[in-house]
Order: C-alpha cells, then structure tokens, then sequence
C-alpha cells in the first residue's frame, strides 16, 4: 500500500462520511444569523465572536438533534415512546418561545416540562436539554442564584429577563482571582458542554445543575470585564532580629503605574490588585549617580531618609543607575512586533494607537535595524518578512494594513515570531520580541504554564521577550508579568499616545538594550541597628533567600539608562515605632556588634549572555540624612500607592500630605511626568472621598 | 451569471440583507462540512456553525477583499473551531474536580467514540494541526497554498504536515498489518 493510497483512502472517507447538514438546524441558524444582521444594522457596536454555544438559539437544534440521534443510531432502541416525548420536547420549547410574561411560569409548564426530559433523559437525552431542564427550575425557584454574565444585547433570549431578575447582576469588576472563577464555572458547565452521547446519565446534584446551564443557556457574554492582576499580599514588617536577610529581583516593570492613570482618569479608583509599588515609583525618571566607566553597568546608591509618614522611622532607598551605552555604537536590533489583530483590538485605544505608537518608534530606528511582523488571530502569520528599518515605506504599509478582525486563536503566534527572531539573530544584534496585545493570549499555546515552560525555554535562545499591554477590559496583566518576566523583558502598558512617546521613544534604548540580566537584590539587615523593617512594594518579585546565589533562578533585567528605586521602612532600635513587643520566653536574639552599620547589600547581576553572576558588595551606613527631591518624591509615590492598596503603614498620613510632599519635589520634571502625578493624586484624593 | 460572492459581502457589510441573505445560504453548506471534518461530530459541527452565523453579521466589517471571501470564511471557521476545542480542553481538564463519576463516564464516552470507525480513529489519531491541515486539504480539496493562507501558516508547514499525516497513516497501516 503506497502513501497516496493512505491519503485516498481518507479523502474518500472524508468526503463520504460528512453529512448533510440538517435542514432544521440550517434554516434555524439562517433565521438566527439574519435577526442578529438586522440587530447589527442597528448597533454597529461588534460582539466578540465567542465559539461558546448561543442560547435560546439552540432549542429547535436541540430537538433535532435528539431526533437525529434517534433516527441515525440504530443501536439505539427507539421506542414509541421516546419518541413520543419527543414530540412533546418539540412542542414544549415552542411553547415557551409564546410566553412572553417571563414570571410567573404557569406551573404546569414548569413542572411537567422537567419531569418529562428527566423521563426522556433516561434513554436519550442531550445533557444540554437536560441543562436548560433544570435551569428552568432553579430560575423558577430562584434557590441557587447563578452568576449571570451581562446579557448580550445582540442574542435573542428570552429566558434573559426572567433570569436577570432571579439572579443578582454580575459584577462590574471581578476579584483578581478571575481565573478561578471561570474555572470553576467552566467546571460546572463540564456537565452541560459535553458531547452528545447516549449514555444514561445519572443527573448531577441540584446545585451543579442549578449553576452549570447558565452560561450555556446565556448568550455568549460580550466580554465582561475580565481582567487579572499579578498581586501578592502586601509585604509585612520583619523583625531584623528574627528574619535579618531580605531577598527580591528587580523591576522595571512600569505597567502598575500606566494601569492605574487609566483607571483614574476614567473616573474610578484602581482595583487595590492593579498597585504594584515598586512599578509606579519606578515610573518616574530619577537623577542617580551613573557608573563609571569600565565598572559594573549600573551603580547603586544607599540613602537613608526620614519617612515622611512615620518620624519614628526612616527610609531606605536603593537607587541602582544602569549605564548608558554611546547609543551610536549600540549594536543593531532585530525586532520582531507580535501584534495581536483578534477582533477585540478595533477599540480606538488598542490597535490605532498601536499602529501610531510603532510609528513613532520607527523615528529611533536605525538603518541597520530590521524589523519583521507577526501577526496572530485572523489575518496571516508573517505579514512583514525581516526589512531594514531604513526601508520605512514598507514597515508603515505593513503596520497600516493590519485590521483587527479574525476570530482568536491564530495559530502558532509566538512560536512564529520566535522562529522569524532566531531567523533573524546573527552575531552582535540584539533580538526582541515586542507582543502587543490586550490581554488575548491565544498565542496558539493553550495552557498558561506551558506557554510559561515555552517561553522559559526559549529564553536560553537569547531573543527578548517584551509586553506591551493596550486598551482595558480583557487586560491580562497576571500574564503580561508573567511572559515578560519569563522571556527576559518588560512588560508596559500603553494607555496613550505620550506613554507610547515615554516607552517606544523616550526610553527606547532602555526598553530594548538590556545591560545587566537576572539582577538580585539581597540585604541582610543589622539587629544592632535595625529592630524591624519592611520592603514597599515588590511582594510579585520576592525571592528565596538561597535564591540569591543561584544562578539558575531568574530575576529582572536592567536596561541601557534605567532605573530601579527599593524603598525599605526601618524601624531603628529603640525607636518608639517599633510594633512588636519583645518576646517573654524566648530569649532575645542578642543584638551584637556595631550599630554604625545599618545593614550590607549585596547586588548579583549577569551580563547579557553570560550564564554566571557578578557579585557586588556594600555596607550601608546608618547615617541618616535629609531627603533630597528625587527621595521625597519616590516616597510620596510610595506613600501614594500604600494610599490605594494598603495603607495601614501610614497612620494618619493621607492624600493631602502626599500631594503636598509630591508638589514640593518635582524639581526640573522636563517631560511632565511628576505633574501629572500630582493631578491624579488629586484625582485620587476625589474619587475616594 | 452569479454575483461573485466578494461583491456579496461587501454589499452585506454595507448593511444589504439580501446580500447577506444570498451568501449565508450559498456558504452554509460548505461551513458545515468543513466544520464537521474538523470536529468529527454533527452536533458539534451544528452547533460550530451556528456560532459563526451569528458572530457573522458582526465580522464581515473586518473581511477586506485582500482573500477570497471562501478563504476568509474557512479561516473563520477554523478558528472558531479552535476556540472550541480550547474551551472543550479547558472544561477537560476542569473536569477533574468532579470526581471518579465524571472520570468513568468521560472515559466510556472516549472508549465508544474510538471504536466508531476508521476514520474517526484515524482523525483522532492525528493531532488537532495536523487533521485541521487533513480537513482543508483532503476534506476541502483546497491546494496547499490555500491551506496555507487559512491556517495563517507557510506553505512549507502544510508540506510538512501532509507528510507527517502520511507517515501517521502507514505506522497505522503497519500496526493493524501486525494484529
């Protein structure tokens, strides 16, 4: 037998064992898809395309797929019986299809409607029949309120406004844990979603039942808002006695900051999840001392000042200075853009502004740059093959043809933009992947972890990984950390045309030309002079202390001119601040030595490529001094997003003291930058009046 | 002579129900069958195809006559296919809360489906991009350049894979050989 046999044989086969379609469920989706073309004349607004089953549309599908299954399965017995229900399981959807009082559902329908598909259920139910059976139900009944998504206002339904009143509305802003919840929904409708079968189905419990069918039975949810967070429960205060060694990755992460401007300046306050401390006050340009020539590629300075919240203690500040390389023999890049085209990127805030953001960032490009771009959903994968960056007509043509559109998944996204980045990589360029994306991850790696693992894995390849975060909604900031962090990059969130300007310009060389990798930060306090502290911010990047020397473990990534801030509470000893009381049976840990030192840092660091650390050493003095401008206002950020998180550090510390401390540090300020801080303080200050 | 179906759609974006009319039942057929050699159920391919009828009306602003209006709706309805089978796997592997009931019942419904017949045990023997590549190509009789262009793919991958779907065929041939 030859291969083409093989491939003839399942050609014939394909072709002889597709069915017709069923005129019942053809005319039915006909009828449906016209309703829903009228409705979309009236409201161009367009729903995202979701593959879940649409509701009431299915009942008369439904049917004649009971009744298809009992004429093509001969195996099955059918009896007159069955098919008699039957009959009457096509009668009864029709019936309720004329009720147009949603509530309340004269009883006789309610109660012989379930009991009759239960009967049927027994030899040839659909477990969606079933779902919608016992839905009818617990709706009546209202005992188990389900989790209704907003309605869809381009589905037909007419169970919606029965159920809306049954059920409380969902929220408008869900939990960070949004992952469980759907899974856990997702869990319920296991039952409802599985394939069609004969197989006699015990019905599940009433609460499984109750819940599951909703979100089958709805239609499809026009995207509720569906965004997670990375977020870890605020950093406690450690007592330097007890725990003297403190341990994180750096981050120059700036995402929390762009998140939270545009929260606020749409008029509410972020999700406490949104803050990421140590990413809003890195937002901000500082003015660190920069290394010297020929030594490490960034410079840490320690400062000690006092807390502008607490006088009993004193803030630590870390300010690590990466070098910035003559950008005239930067070497060349090799850039490939992932832009994701699904159809929920059409919003004037997504894509639009993407295109005018790569724009923009052409400007900085230099002829021996190359750029290619991948596209995924929809349209094609590799819409720009690899182009010399001075070759700008082509890029711009190929970034104005991009059109959201295109379902979801398009296929082998990343695996593509890698593949088109190791094509590219030849010795002395620096290759980076810039995923732009709202938060649709259908890279064509289903499983979050593995996407992680592939992501992780091709790390070692040397290709950049970097996010940039468009539009809300569906923004998936949990995942954006996690490639980002994972593929060696950064993750930023792009809300406007000057963020763009900041990120893509601006800051171009930071965000593209990394200088140090896998950077560690571990302090090991002194009990002699320090009773307690605490690190503000960075709870998503805290790492275990015998991480510190394992080169294995990864950790953030400087870029050419960036800066890190670490701010760190003390609490000195003997200060009156102190919140723990010494113990009664345990002997206290005996505070020895030299109080002069407050504490040693040390910095692990990798130069790009290279697989071992670099350790650098230095002791912190205990020598508190006033705070400069640059301090000042890292605190009055800080001190801002304990305001929107946690602010039980802070006492009486409130908004006015923050825009006050912030209003008088915002020395030169050339991009506006601390300015617009303040007015959304103020904003800040309003909303949560 | 027929009006080219790109003419249709772009008539139907601009608002035409005819139009619209016209081209749901020329295609309907077609999305059907496409969408039934990629799933290997009719109900799934039913309910498939109705989804796509619906989200239709909304997406056809985004079709721009760059392809041909049959390729842009395969790749429509390959895609929601993989919206499906993203969100089936999900529920698969959410399943596994609810228990050893759930568990055993799963797996007598893989046990009936794999004896069903050659073809539904060999499609299942394929992966999901290797019989996606098998429905377009095989199924759909389209050439491997349009196969390319729906799966967003080179040509050069669908290559590949019909000759990974050959030699799945005879190590499948040889192993009944072997029975």
């Amino acid at each position: 037998m030859t291969d083409d046999d093989d491939l003839e044989k399942l050609r014939a086969s394909l072709k002889a064992r597709t069915p017709a379609p069923g005129p019942a469920a053809k005319a039915e989706a006909l009828r449906l898809a016209m309703e829903n073309f009228d409705r979309h004349q009236e409201s161009s607004k367009a729903a995202r395309p979701m593959s879940d089953r649409p509701g009431q549309a299915g009942s008369l599908t439904g049917v004649a797929k009971v009744l298809s299954k009992l004429t093509t399965r001969p195996a099955l017995a059918a009896t007159a019986s069955v098919a008699a229900i039957s009959v009457g399981l096509l009668i009864w959807p029709e019936l309720q299809r004329d009720l147009t009082l949603p509530k309340p559902r004269p009883t006789a329908v309610t109660e012989t409607g379930p009991t009759k598909t239960k009967v049927a259920a027994g030899k040839a139910l659909q477990p969606e029949q079933d779902g919608r059976a016992s839905q009818e139900m617990s709706a009546a009944d209202a005992d188990t309120p389900p989790v209704v998504a907003p309605a869809d206002d381009t589905r037909d339904n007419d169970i919606l406004p029965q159920l809306q009143e049954a059920a409380p509305p969902a929220p408008v802003r869900p939990s960070s844990r949004s992952l469980e919840r759907s899974e856990s929904a997702d869990a319920a409708l296991a039952g409802a979603e599985s394939p069609a079968n004969e197989v006699v189905q015990p019905a599940p419990s009433g609460a499984v039942v109750g819940y599951a069918p909703t979100e089958a039975e709805m239609a499809p949810p026009p995207e509720p808002d569906t965004e997670a967070y990375a977020n870890a429960d605020t950093n406690p205060v450690k007592i330097a006695g007890e725990e003297p060694v403190s341990t994180f990755s750096i981050d120059t992460d700036t995402a929390s900051w762009s998140v939270i401007r545009s929260s606020l300046t749409n008029g509410y306050l972020p999700p406490a999840e949104a803050v990421r401390i140590e990413e809003m006050v890195n937002y901000f340009p500082y003015d660190y001392a920069a290394p010297d020539t020929g030594e490490a590629p960034f410079r840490a300075s320690v400062s000690l000042v006092p807390t502008p919240w607490n006088k009993d203690t004193q803030l630590l500040r870390i300010g690590i200075q990466g070098e910035m390389p003559a950008l005239d023999d930067r070497p060349p890049l090799d850039l490939v853009f992932l832009i994701d085209t699904s159809g929920s990127m059409e919003d004037a805030n997504k894509l639009p502004l993407l295109k005018q953001s790569f724009r923009l960032m052409l400007g900085q490009l230099r002829p021996e740059d190359k750029v290619a771009i991948v596209t995924y959903a929809g349209s094609a994968g590799l819409v720009l093959e690899p182009t010399a960056a001075s070759d700008q007509n082509a890029i711009l043509s190929a970034l104005d043809r991009l059109d959201a559109g295109g379902s979801t998944a398009g296929q082998e996204g990343l695996q593509q933009a890698y593949e088109t980045a190791e094509n590219m990589a030849a010795d002395g360029r620096i290759g980076r992947i810039l995923l732009a994306t709202d938060g649709d991850f259908n890279v064509g790696i289903y499983d979050p972890e593995d996407l992680k693992d592939f992501i992780a894995a091709k790390r070692d390849s040397g290709v950049y990984l970097s996010v940039l975060g468009f539009g809300r909604g569906n923004l998936d900031d949990a995942t954006m950390q996690a490639l980002a962090q994972n593929g060696n990059g950064t993750a930023a969130y792009i809300d406007t045309l000057s963020e763009a300007q900041k990120v893509l310009v601006d800051q171009l060389s930071g965000a593209l030309f990394p200088i140090a990798d896998d950077v560690k930060i571990q302090i090991e306090f002194n009990p002699a002079a320090v009773a307690e502290y605490r690190l503000i911010g960075y709870e998503t990047r805290a790492l275990a202390r015998e991480d510190f020397n394992n080169d294995k473990v990864d950790a953030g990534e400087i870029g050419a001119g960036h800066q890190v801030t670490a701010l760190y509470e003390i609490t000195p000893v003997g200060s009156p601040a102190q919140l723990s009381d010494p113990l009664r049976y345990a002997a206290a840990p005996e505070a020895e030595g030299d109080a002069s030192e407050l504490g040693f840092l040390k910095l692990r660091y990798k130069t790009p490529g290279a697989q071992t650390s670099k350790l650098i050493e230095t002791p912190i003095p205990a020598n508190p001094g006033d705070a400069d401008i640059d301090a000042r206002f890292a605190a009055a950020i800080a001190g801002m997003g304990q305001l929107l998180s946690e602010p039980k550090y802070l006492g009486d510390w409130g908004w006015d003291d923050a825009i006050a401390l912030a209003n008088g540090a915002k020395g030169k300020d050339e991009f506006g930058y601390r300015s617009e801080a303040v007015q959304l303080m103020r904003l800040a200050q309003s909303l949560s009046r | 002579m027929e009006t080219p179906d790109e003419a249709l759609a772009a008539a139907a974006a601009a608002g035409d129900s005819n139009a619209f009319a016209a081209l749901l039942s020329r295609h309907y057929d077609r999305m059907f069958g496409l969408a039934f050699r990629l799933t290997g159920s009719r109900a799934e391919a039913e309910d498939l195809t109705q989804d796509i009828c619906l989200a239709l009306p909304a997406k056809l602003g985004s079709y721009r006559q760059a392809a041909r209006f049959s390729t842009w709706l395969y790749r429509v309805t390959v895609n929601a296919a993989h919206d499906r089978r993203r969100r089936a796997a999900t529920h698969a592997r959410a399943a596994g809360g609810w228990g050893d009931w759930e568990i055993n019942r799963r797996a007598g419904i893989a046990e009936a489906a794999a004896a069903e017949d050659w073809l539904g045990e060999t499609m299942q023997r394929l992966s999901p991009e290797l019989r996606d590549t098998v429905a377009l190509t095989l199924g759909e009789e389209l050439s491997q350049k349009e196969t390319a262009e729906v799966l967003g793919v080179s040509e050069g991958t669908v290559a590949w894979r019909m000759s990974e779907v050959k030699k799945r065929l005879r190590e499948a041939a040889r192993a009944e050989g072997m029975l």
